[in-house]
């Protein structure tokens, strides 16, 4: 079992108390194994931020946690990140879980150079490290991630927004995480730069170890990036399939509407229709299903009983579905119980394409 | 949606722009006025009943060229051209505004929050005296075609009651509301949730078969833009690289640039994966690259590339791009 | 919200997630906080007063009285001055004066930076250069020896008229908010409803009128506030110095008088504390809807946390660290 480093067991979260508590997260239990990446998928309202911020405590008020447990193996054996007080949480972050934000590169302080800032963070949680050690540290890690050493004395506004994306990165990884949560890290770049970015993660993934929670709401992005994908709707877990079997083969009515909001870049060009309605507003949800009243496949028993995340039907790959349409008693809809044909995997090393169409 | 008709017959181009350039003055405390040449050179053409689309990445100039063409910066040079004619002075932008329209990106700042929807809605067609009959009937058959509907549950809403997804309807009902014959789009869909694009998307396609309405399409989505378009244009550090019908562009990519952009695109059918060249970033505008601005990063560059821009190459039918690579002298691909 | 001051103000306090929606159909709602509140009944307070004081006060305040100096007592409930004048009256009396000179004063200031200030920003080139030339002589300028200098050139007569010392007051004091309008109005100028309003064809008039000036009603509001109270403590130290006739009665006049003869000096406090005291009542009810009116603007100011009762009822700390976010159940 230690080959699980982040355990979410039924977490939720509200905002605000009692009359004003709405929920935001409700009953979310996802494992996260050593060196995994895990997609955390979903729109506006799903909830994938406010996960784990709360799994990390670094949720602000008016953020509450209201039920759950969450345990992070750390290298001093497992933490309860619920129960744990201030002094292990700081002694925590960063060198066990570290996170990165999606504006991140606005996170950098503005009046000192970077050489600095990335110092600051070993001085604070190694403390033995000299001052040397720690320069050569952060060249080493600037390297890592593809700046040059000499980009040490730069501040933050000489640098691009991707350059200062992938110091954060360098930061994250400083002291060797075992657990790394991006939250949408390369939304606000263009998209040769989130192309190199993912591709140094994925490489620095391989040869350091760590686990990502990778989370978007390009869902695209994930099918190449991703391990497993756990995808979320008002706050609740709808489907959580390895990647290439979630694009090939979805079985929840969302995942399977919005792997369909992707328009192609090959093949005909046909119309599509992405998923009628609007995103869910959380401080007022229908009984039942919280997606039902978009879903084209919906029965009556979807608007009174919550489905659970359970396997599928028939299905022991391990894939975990939330809905009734699953259930078993009645077939499933042709369309959302497509056979999954175990495919090739899906990063293999290839000789460099000049930039050009595949 | 059909796919591209390679040899569509010529229509009149509702708007079209010949040498496009904006370059906006740097404030420097020097002696130098230096100048960031946003858009360089940029010709296009918009007609009626097809959609356009400009595909660029931020800083390319693209949303410049939507600006300029809705005549809400003033071009530096070049000219713009409606239904054929020119259009230069300040007294006919209330009749150019009738007949050209903007979409905005953002759908939480492009709606006024103290106003209702109905004021929005109405308030375009008090400014082009189009008001007879009753204004409520007026406002809620646009909400009808933008798909809002049932429009009086939403003609007394304020912008804050709405979706990110319905705010953007509304703005495009505001800008069809004179019945323009251009509808300028400035990444209308980048800020909606995903789930929520396609609708709009959709919408634009069918005003365009309904309305023969002429669209703009500006956006940094390649996908996207292979979607709804028939016309792509790409356009780096503010010019022109590469023209063409949709497909061909994004299937088939002439330019080293298109091709760069269409390898970095997350495209989940793709058998492998892709390890891009071309690394670096967009050149600064206010010093920009001799020759083509795209060397620098260009796998392929030649000696020529440094020092001269290339010209507009044909590549096959209805498809240009301005690379070297691309002329007799230059090497085969 | 109708005004953001900080987009960035989103990042800082979890407001909560987009999914959520309020159920407002105005977009105007009073905020409910306390500070408002008392500010606004403070406020209340004094401007019944300024209405009915005259009616109220017993006693003529010009006329004198055989209580020199008398502390309060029955008869005279703030006691009397040097000459047995009685000072509640006085100050009853001179409510009205001192509150409609400020807020008169306040009104015309706030007319004139929201001209010059929305203008600066909007049409901005020569015009912005130029205004801003004038807002800032009118910044730097000492306001006191000018509204002295001005004083002295009033034509005779005048000196007590209430509309000329508000004129004469808001003109040192437009200038600080037409800074803030200037500013605000650069910042939403780049907003897109407002480039939207210019490809529909809206004129520029209009733009400012109808799609900007709206969007600043609180920060105008607030701007005048801060204007009225500035032109309350003007008005009261030109009446304290004398500048200002001083035959009216206002709250400046009876620290004039109490002043000039020594007050402090022979310990009469019932002279001199219910004026000084008023005028801080006064600024404090403004100052309370200024803040109150900030919370509402910039949600970051709000007092986060829970109230005590519940705090006791769930478990939760009443304000809860950054980094150590509540366990429902009582867990730290």
């Amino acid at each position: 079992m230690t080959d699980i480093v982040l355990d979410i067991d039924r977490l939720s979260v509200a905002y605000g108390v009692e009359d004003n508590a709405v929920t935001a997260v409700a009953d979310v239990s996802m494992r996260l194994r050593r060196g995994e990446v895990l997609g955390l998928a979903g729109e506006s309202g799903s909830g994938k931020s406010t996960l784990v911020q709360a799994a990390t405590r670094l949720l602000r008020p008016p953020g509450v946690i209201t039920g759950g447990r969450v345990t992070f193996e750390s290298a001093d054996g497992p933490v309860d990140m619920l129960a744990a007080d201030e002094h292990r949480l700081r002694k925590l972050r960063w060198s066990g879980i570290s996170v990165v934000f999606q504006s991140a590169m606005n996170a950098l302080n503005p009046v000192y150079r970077i050489g600095r800032q990335l110092t600051e963070v070993l001085r604070a949680h190694r403390p033995g490290m000299s001052t040397a050690d720690r320069t050569a540290r952060a060249k080493e890690l600037l390297r890592m991630v593809g700046i040059t050493g000499d980009r040490l004395n730069s501040y933050p506004h000489e640098l691009s927004g991707g350059m200062r994306q992938r110091v954060m990165i360098a930061m994250a990884l400083a002291l060797e995480p075992r657990v790394v949560i991006m939250d949408e890290p390369t939304t606000a770049l263009d998209v040769v730069t989130q192309r190199e970015i993912l591709g140094e993660l994925i490489e620095l993934r391989d040869r350091l170890g760590f686990a990502v929670v990778f989370i978007t709401h390009d869902l695209s992005l994930l099918i190449e990036l991703a391990d497993s994908i756990a995808v979320m709707y008002a706050g609740r877990l709808v489907e959580h399939a390895p990647a290439r079997d979630l694009f090939d083969a979805p079985r929840h009515p969302y995942s399977y509407g919005l792997r369909n909001s992707f328009p192609a870049l090959s093949g005909p060009v046909e119309r599509m229709t992405g998923i009628p309605g609007s995103p869910p507003d959380l401080s007022d949800l229908p009984p039942g299903c919280p997606f039902h009243p978009r879903c084209s496949f919906a029965v009556a028993r979807c608007a009174t009983d919550m489905p659970q995340l359970v396997p599928p039907a028939g299905d022991g790959s391990g894939r975990l579905v939330a809905c009734w349409r699953h259930e078993g008693t009645e077939p499933p809809p042709a369309v959302l119980a497509v056979p999954t044909v175990p495919a090739a995997p899906i990063r293999t090393t290839v000789a460099p394409i000049a930039g050009g169409a595949v | 949606m059909t796919a591209v008709e390679p040899n569509r017959t010529a229509r009149a181009a509702a708007l079209e722009a010949v040498d496009l350039t904006k370059h906006f003055p740097v404030r420097r405390l020097g002696f130098h006025r230096r100048v960031v040449r946003a858009v360089d050179g940029v010709s296009l053409r918009l007609e009626r009943g097809g959609v356009t689309a400009v595909v660029g990445e931020s800083g390319s100039g693209k949303s410049t060229v939507a600006r300029l063409l809705a005549r809400l910066i003033t071009p530096t040079g070049g000219e713009i051209k409606l239904a054929g004619q020119p259009v230069t002075g300040h007294s006919a932008d209330l009749a150019y505004r009738r007949r050209v329209q903007l979409v905005l990106q953002d759908p939480f700042s492009s709606l006024n929050p103290v106003h209702s929807v109905r004021y929005h809605l109405y308030r375009p067609l008090q400014l082009h005296g189009m008001t007879e009959g009753d204004p409520d009937a007026a406002a809620r058959q646009l909400l009808t075609r933008v798909a809002l509907t049932p429009a009086a549950q939403f003609i007394d809403k304020y912008p804050h009651e709405l979706s990110g997804g319905q705010r953007q309807r509304v703005a495009i009902a505001r800008a069809l509301a004179v019945r323009p014959e251009v509808l300028l789009a400035d990444e209308p869909v980048s800020m909606l949730d995903v789930s929520i694009r396609l609708g709009v998307l959709n919408l634009l396609a069918d005003l365009r078969d309904t309305e023969e309405l002429a669209l703009l399409y500006v956006t940094h989505d390649i996908a996207s833009a292979r979607y709804l378009a028939d016309t792509v244009m790409v356009m780096y550090a503010g010019q022109v690289v590469e023209v063409g019908p949709a497909t061909e562009v994004t299937d088939q990519p002439a330019h080293p640039y298109t091709q760069l952009l269409r390898g970095a695109a997350p495209d989940p059918q793709r058998a492998q994966v892709v390890v891009t060249t071309g690394r670096g970033s967009p050149p600064s505008l206010v010093s920009p690259p001799t020759g083509c601005r795209f060397h620098p990063r260009c796998p392929h560059a030649m000696a020529i590339c440094k020092q001269t821009a290339p010209p507009s190459v044909p590549v096959s039918a209805g498809h240009v791009a301005a690379c070297w690579l691309h002329t007799d002298s230059g090497a085969a691909r | 919200m109708s005004l953001d001051i900080d987009p960035a103000a989103g990042t800082d306090v979890a407001v909560a997630p987009v999914g959520i929606t309020r159920r407002r159909s105005r977009p105007v709602r009073l905020p409910r906080s306390p500070k408002i509140l008392c500010g606004l009944g403070l406020l209340a307070f004094f401007v019944i007063l300024a209405v009915v004081g005259p009616w109220l006060a017993p006693y003529d305040p010009t006329a004198v009285g055989t209580d020199l100096l008398a502390p309060p007592s029955a008869a005279h409930w703030l006691g009397t001055t040097q000459s047995g004048q009685d000072v509640l009256s006085q100050l009853l009396i001179g409510t009205r004066p001192t509150v409609l000179i400020g807020f008169l004063a306040g009104a015309i200031a706030t007319v004139l930076s929201v001209v010059i200030g929305i203008s600066a920003g909007y049409i901005g080139g020569l015009v912005d250069d130029l205004l801003s030339l004038v807002t800032n002589v009118f910044l730097v300028v000492p306001s006191l020896p000018l509204l002295i200098v001005l004083g002295a050139y009033l034509p005779q007569g005048t000196g007590s008229n209430p509309f000329v010392i508000a004129l004469i007051i808001s003109i040192t004091g437009w200038a600080y908010g037409a800074r803030v309008l200037r500013a605000q109005t650069l910042s939403m100028r780049r907003r897109d409803f407002v480039e939207s309003a210019r490809v529909i064809g809206e004129p520029r008039r209009r733009i400012i009128a109808a799609e900007i000036l709206p969007n600043l009603a609180a920060i105008v509001t607030s701007s005048f506030l801060f204007t009225v109270l500035y032109a309350i403590g003007t008005y009261v130290a030109l009446a304290f110095l004398g500048v200002v006739d001083v035959s009216h009665w206002s709250w400046g006049t009876i620290l004039f008088w109490s002043e000039s003869q020594n007050a402090a000096q022979v310990n009469a406090w019932w002279w001199f504390v219910p004026p000084g005291l008023a005028i801080a009542l006064l600024g404090t009810s403004l100052a309370l809807i200024n803040f109150g009116i900030d919370e509402f603007i910039n949600p970051r100011l709000r007092s986060a946390g829970v109230s005590r009762k519940v705090a006791r009822r769930t478990g939760l700390p009443k304000r809860s660290k950054l980094g150590l976010t509540p366990v429902l159940g009582g867990r730290r």
